[in-house]
């Protein structure tokens, strides 16, 4: 199955943010999209995921417009993971995973046995079984953003869509999501998500999309189009691109080790 | 789950128990305890009490239906606020601050103006409350800001305030010696003259909307997360948005037709009620009622016997509830985002 924005012009009522997107992504495979702030990877995701119509083009899922299908429908095909916020009240780790359960239920119902069994398997997945029990506002940021995963997990998608997974957690934190967005990938899921680290592209996907006021700048797989003449073209910076001599694996640091030549 | 919510529901019903006990028995004719429960016994079983007849009749006429309007009234108002309060995802709405009281105040006092039956104001109050809500919620929405739920309270906050310029003109029109007393006093909240009439207009749209937020109590939970969110997982967040605040406004409604404006229950016991169950409105709503229930009870008992002539409930209502929102705001603003 697969996502597919076809010739998408993206934006508001009252703002075009972006014109003539092409996106696709597979079950099975990881997209990363990059950009400058403002250049529309939110608007791009919040369309795809059906949350905000196109301006203009389609969005399609399998072999039908998204916009035929109903929001629940719609809900257990694809998961979305918004950034870690503060919930205005105090819900179990467990509730908030439940929560990912309710478009398998009908309107009166409350989650069932079965949902529970999945609900577990879920927050098992991601070794947060122990803070079932604990209030979704008094766990740390990492812990969160495993949650929100856990919860998108039980909804039983065949994709998932991340706004910004590492934005908020510290060094080691952002290691662990992107291993686990790599392993969503190998159990069939197809991930999409967005981030300011080109250098969690190379970690975590399969390709990257790079968006820059509103129109791509490049996409394919992540080791031809990340490097360093793109990234200076989609971030209009510095970059430096550094190889580790053992495994050869390549990271990319903004600015220059250089200090700037005095005139 | 969190914990057991059972300790939370049996400090809840003890207060709906000792407020009943309470309202019963204390009062200008002092009824004992064996006495009331011999006369309430007897009329469930159909017996006649041996009990004096003033006793029989303080019980069931005079302070019966006016503890059963009570615990009805602070049933309705409690879990009305505790929707509101989850669907804007705000601890510091409620049915006052969204203008579902001012609304049906409005409602209500165009119905006694023009002299209606009980059904009639009833209708009156909830077409009111309706009105005004969708109105703060229309112009809230169409309002474009960062954070749109502050634009809804001081929406909220303003169009209460034209209903109650509104209120103040039909009150300056009424007539000064047989309806602006009366129009005055119920609106301060008064269940002085509950009688067994009112019973029925205020049960039926109390239960109904109770009812049907029991039973969306688990789209509840998702409904309190941002909207997108919701909507991702799958909830139509539009039709059940209007559902909710129907229900929550025929609530509301139905205990501003009946008893006039009691502030501030729809704000603290949600909150108590919170603290004692959790946030899951499955549990939350049923907490909620039973402790809205006992705590009107307690408060009503005390307008009618703390002072020689009645306090009007709305009058302590509000010394209760404005510290509580003083120490909720200063509290609260580390959490909520």
């Amino acid at each position: 199955m697969n996502i597919e924005g076809r010739d998408l012009t993206i934006g508001y009522p009252d703002r075009t943010v972006g014109r003539g997107l092409n996106v696709a992504l597979s079950t099975g495979e990881v997209l990363a999209l990059l950009g400058p702030n403002g250049g529309g990877k939110t608007t791009l995701l919040k369309t795809l995921l059906g949350l905000l119509k196109p301006r203009a083009g389609e969005v399609r899922l399998g072999d039908k417009p998204l916009e035929n299908y109903s929001i629940r429908e719609r809900a257990r095909v694809i998961a979305y993971v918004p950034q870690v916020h503060i919930s205005t009240f105090a819900f179990s780790v467990e509730t908030v995973v439940l929560m990912g359960r309710t478009a398998h239920g009908s309107l009166f119902s409350r989650p069932s046995v079965q949902d529970r069994v999945v609900a577990q398997a879920a927050l098992e997945r991601f070794g947060i079984a122990p803070l079932a029990n604990r209030p979704y506002t008094m766990i740390s940021g990492g812990e969160r953003q495993l949650v929100l995963l856990a919860r998108a997990l039980a909804q039983e998608p065949q994709f998932i869509v991340l706004d910004e997974p590492t934005a908020s957690l510290d060094f080691g934190n952002q290691g662990k999501v992107m291993s686990e967005i790599r392993a969503l990938a190998e159990s069939g899921h197809g991930v999409l998500f967005t981030t300011h680290d080109p250098n969690h592209a190379l970690r975590a996907a399969d390709r990257a999309y790079l968006l820059r006021d509103g129109t791509r700048i490049t996409d394919g797989p992540v080791a031809t189009v990340l490097n360093r003449e793109q990234l200076e073209v989609l971030y209009h910076a510095t970059v430096e691109r550094l190889t580790d001599p053992d495994s050869g694996a390549v990271a990319f640091l903004p600015g220059s080790s250089r200090p700037p030549a005095k005139s | 789950m969190t914990r057991s919510a059972l300790p939370g529901f049996a400090i809840a019903t003890a207060v709906l128990i000792a407020g009943l006990f309470f309202a019963f028995t204390v009062g200008r004719y002092p009824v004992s305890l064996s006495d009331l429960l011999n006369v309430l016994l007897a009329k469930a079983t159909g017996r006649t009490a041996d009990v004096p007849a003033a006793i029989q009749s303080v019980v069931l006429q005079v302070r019966g239906p006016r503890v059963l309007a009570a615990a009805l009234v602070g049933a309705a108002l409690a879990v009305a606020g505790t929707a509101f309060q989850g669907l804007f995802r705000n601890p510091l709405v409620s049915p006052d601050i969204l203008g579902a009281s001012s609304g049906a105040a409005l409602g209500a006092v165009i119905g006694i103006f023009f002299s209606l039956g009980v059904l009639a104001i009833q209708g009156l109050a909830f077409v009111g409350g309706l009105l005004a809500v969708a109105a703060v919620y229309t112009i809230g929405s169409a309002v474009r800001s960062r954070d749109p739920i502050l634009v809804l309270v001081l929406t909220g906050v303003v169009v209460g305030a034209l209903l109650g310029a509104a209120v103040g003109l039909v009150k300056y029109l009424a007539d000064p010696y047989n309806q602006l007393p009366a129009m005055t006093f119920w609106l301060l909240g008064s269940l002085a003259a509950a009688n067994v009439s009112d019973l029925l207009p205020l049960f039926g749209p109390v239960a109904l909307g109770t009812a049907v937020l029991i039973a969306l109590r688990w789209r509840m939970n998702v409904m309190s997360l941002p909207e997108e969110e919701a909507r991702s997982l799958g909830v139509a967040t539009g039709p059940l948005r209007i559902a909710i605040v129907a229900a929550a406004t025929l609530t509301t409604s139905a205990s501003v037709a009946t008893a006039g404006i009691i502030g501030w229950v729809g704000l603290v016991v949600p909150h108590l009620s919170r603290s004692l169950v959790g946030p899951d409105f499955a549990r939350l709503l049923p907490a909620a009622a039973i402790l809205g229930g006992g705590y009107l009870l307690v408060i009503d008992t005390l307008a009618r016997t703390a002072a020689e002539v009645e306090i009007p409930l709305g009058i302590l209502t509000a010394v209760v509830g404005t510290p509580f929102f003083i120490w909720l705001l200063a509290s609260m603003q580390r959490t909520w985002s």
